[in-house]
């Protein structure tokens, strides 16, 4: 394995720029299987990340924070529900005002907290195994938030197509007009689903404050929100392929900065630019192929529901 | 008692025209709540706010000066919005026109001409408009989703902006500062009135208020934009082309957001920095439908967002609030103003049972 060693701490990288969006895309996708699009990720999530930070410090309770975190990322998309679920507010202007207001609360709340250092959420060893060679600590030696984004990812994809309540929610999403005339409560499915989006959001956002980079900075996202939903795009509303984009997107973010630290001889900048633009270029590859998008993507997303009285 | 909510037979034309007072109210109200838990007399906090910034003439100016890039992008925003174009890059465009535009000075800023500043606005309109070509063509060619992508490019943009203030058009008498040259006068937007920064780029923002009021009512393309966004399937029919009003709207939209850029460089700001917005062209999502997306509206929104800057920055002077106040004030307008919105196609009625004997 010699010469070999650098790969180990760049794959421990990987997987924690990977995680905030295996959250955020995780809960996004259950939001839009629901028939709803929510584009305040970004804000869900600096409202995650501010209110994890402002718990840590003044509590010192790691799972406080996390739980805050959630809480904190439901009520915002609690507020997206009422306007657009109970008030049929447009959902692509309600998701823009949700971030810009997400954008504008954390900084006021976060305000007294910038440049403040916590302590990261210590890793597990889960049966002592993280000491074991090579795959080790990979497996076995990683903190619990990203242990717990795969079970959220398998707990998903096992509650969307094993369990009847996901029937419902997926039947929700592609014919809100049926579900209702056999007697669902589309509006209050939706409501769960969307705030069930939030809360995952919200612990994105709580990874990043207090374990990517353990501190709290205004729009510390840089647009991990909007990746988010280009991901499921990307993953054609399939959990398990969340996860491979996520992966794929944490990748190229931990690459440039590996380049950068490494001094390769291109600007910085050009480097930076390299995720965002990674993003256009898998968007435009997946959604070429229109049929594809329209055979995958819940059929009554984005539409307002207004029983008929 | 129950609250009931029904469709309205058509939609309500003063409520159009209601809400956004109703926001505007609402969020007065809860600002004097955010205000009380911030620890700040909820008058004195209104007063700083929203009077003591334009109790003045300076402040006046002032106003109009942050509402000019506000009501530039917004009114290009309004467009693709109405045509269900939803074109959320305009910073990253902005940004654009501001490097096209101070680019023409870096390159001749020997160049001691009348045509300098002419030339820097048309490259900056050229910028932007170049900018938002970007996600009409994956829009249109590949049917990749331009929120997406115009935002992405958002990021890239000032990134683009970054790279060459920190570089090759750094100022080289500048002390190694990521700055470009200061602009020269003749690279510089006249000023209206003597002892105040109020541009010649409020009148440009003026211009295309009225050429847009005047393309959306009375020109061809305009009538498209409007049955596209209102009918599609209309518009289908009536044989207008989808692909030409997403790129027609883009365009426009970026073109617009350029000459805010370049008019900020050119203006304000005075020299190319890696931060020339405070966000301007977010906010004017905001200005766009508070405007109601009319272009009469979009003025008097612009004003009342530009407000918001400047009193986000008397609260932070006389009361010692956070600058963040701003940001939080936009974003309740739009919420408050999406929440209302919802008496214009339909009414709440309240009943005594269940259900309204209809």
């Amino acid at each position: 394995m010699t010469g070999y060693e650098w790969i180990i701490p760049v794959i421990l990288t990987v997987i924690t720029a990977a995680t905030p969006l295996v959250f955020a895309g995780i809960g996004e996708l259950v939001t839009e299987k629901s028939g709803v699009l929510n584009l305040g990720i970004e804000g869900m999530m600096l409202v995650g990340a501010v209110t994890a930070f402002v718990t840590a410090t003044v509590t010192g309770n790691y799972f406080l924070a996390v739980i805050a975190a959630a809480g904190a990322g439901a009520f915002m998309a609690f507020l997206f529900g009422i306007l657009t679920l109970s008030l049929m507010a447009n959902q692509v202007a309600t998701g823009l005002a949700l971030t810009l207001f997400g954008v504008g609360i954390s900084a006021l709340i976060g305000q007294d907290f910038v440049g403040q250092p916590v302590q990261a959420i210590p890793k597990v060893d889960i049966a002592g195994l993280s000491d074991l060679p090579v795959v080790g600590q990979i497996l076995f030696g990683q903190d619990p938030l990203v242990y717990l984004s795969f079970i959220m990812a398998i707990g998903v994809s096992w509650f969307l197509y094993k369990t009847k309540a996901g029937l419902i929610l997926r039947a929700v999403g592609d014919s809100h007009d049926s579900a209702h005339s056999i007697g669902y409560s589309v509006v209050t499915i939706r409501y769960l689903a969307v705030m069930f989006g939030g809360a995952m959001s919200g612990i994105g956002g709580a990874y990043l404050s207090l374990i990517y980079t353990p501190m709290w900075a205004e729009n510390m996202t840089s647009g991990r929100g909007w990746i988010a939903l280009a991901l499921i795009v990307f993953a054609t509303w399939k959990p398990s392929l969340v996860i491979v984009g996520a992966y794929m997107f944490g990748g190229i973010t931990i690459l440039q900065l590996h380049a950068q630290a490494a001094g390769f001889d291109v600007p910085s900048q050009i480097l930076s630019m390299l995720p965002y633009v990674a993003t256009i270029v898998v968007l435009v590859i997946i959604s070429k192929d229109e049929s594809r998008i329209r055979k995958h993507a819940p059929a009554c997303i984005g539409k307002i529901f207004h029983p008929a009285s | 008692m129950l609250l009931k909510i029904e469709k309205r037979p058509e939609a309500s034309q003063l409520m159009v025209y209601a809400t956004p007072i109703f926001a505007l109210i609402l969020t007065i109200l809860t600002g004097s709540f955010l205000f009380h838990f911030l620890g700040v007399d909820p008058v004195e906090g209104l007063r700083n706010f929203f009077i003591k910034p334009i109790d003045n003439t300076y402040g006046a100016t002032e106003l109009l000066v942050k509402a000019t890039p506000l009501i530039l992008c917004a009114i290009g925003l309004s467009v693709g919005f109405r045509a269900n174009v939803w074109n959320i890059g305009a910073e990253g465009q902005l940004t654009m026109g501001a490097i096209f535009g101070g680019g023409v000075f870096v390159y001749f800023h020997d160049v001691d001409s009348v045509f300098l500043l002419p030339m820097m606005i048309v490259m900056g309109a050229i910028g932007g408009a170049l900018w938002a070509a970007i996600p009409a063509f994956l829009k249109t060619r590949f049917n990749a989703n331009e929120i997406l992508t115009s935002l992405m490019l958002v990021y890239v943009a000032l990134l683009v902006l970054s790279l060459l203030v920190h570089g090759s058009w750094r100022d080289p008498d500048g002390f190694n500062f990521p700055e470009s040259r200061l602009f020269s006068d003749s690279a510089t937007m006249p000023i209206l009135i003597e002892g105040t920064r109020l541009h010649f780029g409020t009148i440009i923002a003026l211009f295309a208020v009225l050429g847009t009021w005047i393309m959306l009512s009375k020109t061809l393309i305009g009538f498209q934009v409007k049955v596209i966004g209102a009918a599609p399937k209309a518009g289908g029919y009536a044989g207008f082309s989808q692909k030409k009003i997403i790129w027609f709207s883009l365009l426009f939209g970026g073109a617009m957001a350029g000459l805010a850029g370049v008019s900020e460089v050119s203006g304000p700001v005075g020299q190319l920095l890696p931060s020339i917005s405070p966000g301007y062209g977010f906010t004017a999502i905001i200005v766009a439908f508070l405007g109601r997306l009319h272009p009469v509206g979009i003025i008097f929104a612009g004003l009342l967002m530009a407000l918001t800057y400047l009193g986000g920055e008397t609260a932070q002077i006389n009361l010692g609030l956070p600058v963040a106040v701003t940001g939080v004030f936009q974003g309740m307008v739009l919420f408050y103003l999406l929440a209302c919105d919802v008496l214009v196609n339909f009414r709440i009625r309240f009943t005594l049972f269940g259900r309204a004997a209809s």
